[in-house]
């Protein structure tokens, strides 16, 4: 991270050049450093899949991954991913199963745990950190463990009882080749 | 039914689920337009103040700002029905709501700073916050425009009656009287309302990208407000983060967002942070209803006597009419001989209500239930028993001319006493000794309009069909998706009777420009109403070209079949490309394209000025009986398991279906036990997801749905509206479960551990 105070004007003036990855693309950019890592994403980057349900951390749209870690985008300083890599919900269809779908948003999409989506995609990363810790651990959670996972994530919409049975699918299916990253 | 079906029935995922799921779906908020610009509105800091001088030059001089408006600088028609809300306050304000100026700068964070620039000078006012106080002689008035020509602060009355009171008391063992407080909850739709507006002054024209549930009548209504042809208002439904009835209105955030932009000559985007959200969109509407029922010796139900007090809050909006749904419950839930209902709303200087999924049924159905609950006490009666009585049926014409042509009010009732083994858990829970955690069980039924509901003056869709030369079908449907799968159903059912497969359909939906009119997304009614209009448009279109595929097939119309993309002759198995018909019928003479279009209106009546009438093309009916835990240490209410036997006439789409049964009690559920957006002295109290509690996915019971299906002939396959449903008996199932628990009477909401232990306390 390199601060230019070239300004000297204080606060207002004073920039942060940060280098991250997102989505495995490597970016450098000149921030405030007060910019929320949302409105990097989304204002700065277009990647408007992630979402502003609350910008206080109440409700989950906005969560995305650093270092494979779910956080809320929004209580997250930009000026935090020098250095990290970054995936938002853009970055997962992406991936290594080439176009199309990952296994946790097919399973969101065919046990059809997706009413309006706005909770949606912050809901598909909480889900993605989680299955990966799991399987990190070697742990095949019950379904309360799976509901206290998703408790961060709020969904006015399904009643939840679908997002969960989604999430229970990823454990059911036979252990394939897909060792998603 | 005369043959099986292929896709109907069957459950399958959301037509644009891939892109919900992977971040492509473009939401209100992720409209970006060359050179926009940020809305922000500065609202009231008192809810009852006059305002002797507002000065923005300051605000104004901020750099970034681009302009400036009050109430000074446009000239627009105040908004409502009752056109008795101005969109920008001038000399007062009423509510903690009200706007009294707005910016439109470079980005968000210049123009909340020109807010804070505005200077504005009040005279604080004793406001009125009490329906009972705004209802005193001496109570000033609070809405200068209202009418006042049903008593002064009263916005909207409404009085229902039939049979024959007086009768009917004479005829009853027991008479119960009670009084339900119901609190302001809100709709908390995961995305914020937003508006971007576009003006053009070069031809005069305003593209609004607007979450409206209603595009029709937002054109309209904004074209009243702005004083513009609504031709030349183009409303655009970028995908909707919820509804749940918060979209039925215009607010006057939309019109401010509109006249910045005209005064601009740029796209301006107002999108409400959270708080603003809590602060400043709809509640359902907070009220007190004082019932009071009889029955006979035998359990029958007599008669039924409502009052209802409703907090209007400082403005009308579609909120007051909830009373025409309302009065249903009373009318015509279970068999009523005679029912006298009184509703009005008064102002107040509250946040005001809007409408809520439900439209009032939570509140009526809460209290008709534990009435019932109650007699059935005083009668000595089983809870199940006395329900069971009364039960409406089929071919039954209520007392406010409600045909119920299919009813599965019974079968609910019946599969929900047997599913949830109530006989033996009712003896065991009796029997249980005196113990910290008390479980039992609650019954709550529902009646709502389940076929549209004529209360505009058309309940319409229009759709037209267009069948492409490569073999696709583009749908384009009045009506409006807001989460709750429409667009789905629509595909399926144009998959069903063309035999095109689902990847091959459209379905277009989201321009006033192009889509043909429909009254908008709300009573439960897009399946029904938008499904037949549907079925007519394609109907239409067979009529085009099976008469070419008989003559190429050498066969007769009847013995044509629509499948696998292909019409096939069912007597000589031969068949033909249906890309091949759509190309012949067009690149021959006389040359046509297969294009149709229907406008469906359901055979219901408008109702006359005693609110009788067939309202409704269809209605559905639904059994909830829900199990409960609570600790008599915490006052914690667990629900463990929610049974659900609702008549859907038929099912379409059973993952839809359930998504829309577990979302809807949740959302019950919620109301129920947890959520109450505080108001004290005007003020939202708790605007924010940490102090207004929704529920989260460790809260959620276990949800078993039974669909009673009773195949109604109006209905698309025999299909019946759905939507509303699952929510409205949920509430009063869990306080009947409570109430039985505790041997308490639970007659308020919401029941949080304070408001049970209280109970417990003031337990006689």
């Amino acid at each position: 991270m390199s601060h230019d105070n070239s300004s000297r004007s204080g606060g207002f003036g004073h920039r942060l050049t940060i280098a991250f990855t997102i989505n495995g693309r490597g970016v450098t950019r000149e921030i405030r450093p007060a910019l929320r890592l949302i409105d990097l994403i989304r204002d700065d980057l277009g990647l408007k899949g992630t979402k502003p349900g609350c910008l206080e951390g109440e409700c989950g749209a906005c969560t995305v991954l650093v270092d494979g870690d779910a956080v809320n985008s929004c209580l997250y300083l930009a000026a935090n991913i020098d250095g990290k890599s970054v995936t938002t919900i853009e970055g997962l269809s992406a991936g290594v199963d080439g176009p199309g779908l990952d296994p946790v948003q097919r399973a969101v999409v065919e046990h059809g745990a997706v009413q309006c989506g706005f909770c949606t995609s912050g809901m598909i990363m909480a889900i993605e950190s989680f299955k990966r810790q799991c399987d990190t651990d070697g742990v095949v959670p019950n379904r309360e463990r799976i509901k206290k996972s998703l408790e961060g994530n709020l969904c006015r919409c399904t009643g939840y009882k679908k997002i969960i049975d989604a999430v229970q699918s990823l454990f059911e299916q036979v252990q394939g080749a897909d060792g998603a990253s | 039914m005369k043959k099986s079906l292929k896709v109907i029935g069957k459950p399958t995922p959301k037509l644009d689920g891939h892109l919900r799921v992977s971040g492509k779906a473009v939401y209100g908020h992720d409209i970006s337009l060359p050179n926009m610009l940020y809305g922000a509105i500065l609202r009231a800091q008192y809810p009852c103040a006059k305002i002797k001088a507002i000065d923005v030059s300051k605000a104004a001089k901020l750099p970034g700002v681009v302009c400036v408006i009050t109430a000074d600088d446009v000239d627009v028609a105040h908004m409502s029905h009752k056109r008795d809300h101005p969109v920008l306050k001038k000399g007062e304000v009423n509510c903690i709501r009200d706007e009294i100026a707005a910016v439109a700068a470079s980005t968000k964070e210049i123009a909340r700073k020109a807010l804070r620039l505005i200077e504005v000078e009040y005279e604080v006012r004793e406001g009125i916050f009490d329906p009972a106080d705004a209802l005193q002689e001496d109570a000033p008035g609070i809405n200068k425009y209202a009418r006042g020509d049903e008593g002064k602060n009263i916005a909207q009355t409404f009085h229902y009656e039939h049979g024959d009171i007086e009768e009917q008391k004479a005829k009853s063992t027991c008479i119960v009287k009670r009084r339900y407080v119901l609190p302001r909850v809100t709709h908390c739709c995961l995305e914020t309302s937003v508006v971007t507006a576009d003006y053009s002054q070069s031809d005069g024209r305003l593209t609004l990208y607007s979450s409206t549930q209603v595009p029709f009548l937002y054109q309209r209504d904004m074209a009243r407000v702005l004083k513009m042809d609504p031709s030349n208002i183009r409303v655009v439904q970028p995908v909707i983060g919820g509804g749940f009835g918060s979209k039925l209105d215009m607010y006057p955030f939309e019109p401010i967002c509109a006249l910045l932009s005209m005064t601009c000559g740029q796209p301006v985007q107002i999108a409400f942070s959270r708080e603003e959200e809590f602060v400043a969109s709809p509640t359902r509407q907070a009220m007190v209803i004082d019932l009071t029922t009889g029955a006979d010796a035998e359990g029958r139900f007599t008669f039924r006597e409502v009052e209802i007090t409703k907090d209007n809050g400082a403005y009308t909006s579609w909120g007051a009419t909830t009373s025409f749904v309302m009065m249903q419950t009373f009318s015509s839930l279970y068999h009523a001989p005679a029912c006298v209902f009184d509703a009005r709303a008064v102002y107040t200087n509250n946040p005001y209500a809007g409408s809520f999924r439900g439209y009032g049924n939570p509140q009526s159905t809460f209290a008709l239930e534990r009435n019932i609950d109650l007699m059935a006490e005083e009668l000595a009666m089983d809870r199940a028993a006395i329900r069971l009585v009364n039960a409406n049926y089929k071919g039954e014409k209520t007392g406010q001319g409600l045909e119920y042509a299919t009813c599965g009010h019974k079968d609910a009732l019946d599969t929900v006493i047997a599913k949830s083994d109530y006989t033996r858990k009712k003896r065991e829970y009796k029997d249980a000794p005196s113990a910290r955690y008390k479980r039992a069980m609650g019954f709550a039924s529902m009646l709502h309009v389940a076929g549209g509901a004529k209360i505009y003056r058309s309940d319409g869709c229009g759709t037209t069909v267009k069948l492409d030369n490569f073999g696709h079908l583009i749908i384009i449907t009045g009506s409006s998706e807001i989460g709750q799968g429409s667009e789905t159903v629509l595909a399926m059912m144009a998959c069903e009777e063309l035999g095109i497969d689902m990847s091959k359909i459209k379905v277009i939906n989201t321009d006033t420009d192009i889509k043909p009119w429909d009254v908008g997304v709300h009573a439960s009614r897009t399946s029904f109403v938008a499904g037949n209009s549907l079925l007519g448009a394609i109907g239409r279109l067979k009529d085009k070209i099976s008469p070419w595929a008989a003559r190429y097939l050498k066969t007769d119309i009847e013995d044509l079949d629509y499948d696998n993309g292909e019409i096939g002759c069912k007597t000589s198995g031969r068949s033909v490309k249906i890309d091949k018909v759509v190309r012949e019928l067009h690149f021959q003479d006389p040359n046509v394209l297969c294009m149709e279009s229907y406008y469906y209106e359901p055979a219901s009546d408008f109702q006359d000025a005693g609110y009788k009438g067939n309202v409704s093309g269809a209605y559905a009916f639904a059994s909830q009986a829900i199990e409960v835990e609570v600790d008599t240490y915490t006052g914690q209410v667990k629900v463990l398991d929610v049974y659900v036997g609702q008549d859907v006439g038929r099912v379409l789409n059973p993952l839809g279906l359930m998504g829309q049964i577990e979302g809807g009690v949740v959302m019950g559920m919620g109301y129920a036990l947890t959520e109450e957006l505080v108001v004290a002295k005007g003020q939202v109290v708790n605007p924010t997801f940490h102090n207004y509690k929704i529920p989260s996915a460790c809260d959620i019971p276990e949800i078993h749905f039974y669909p009673i299906e009773t195949h109604d002939q109006a209905g698309p396959y025999g299909a019946k509206g759905v939507g509303e449903a699952p929510l409205i008996p949920t509430p009063a199932a869990i306080a009947n479960a409570v109430s039985n628990a505790l041997g308490v009477e639970i007659n308020a909401l919401p029941m949080t551990p304070e408001n049970v232990l209280k109970a417990i306390k003031d337990r006689p």
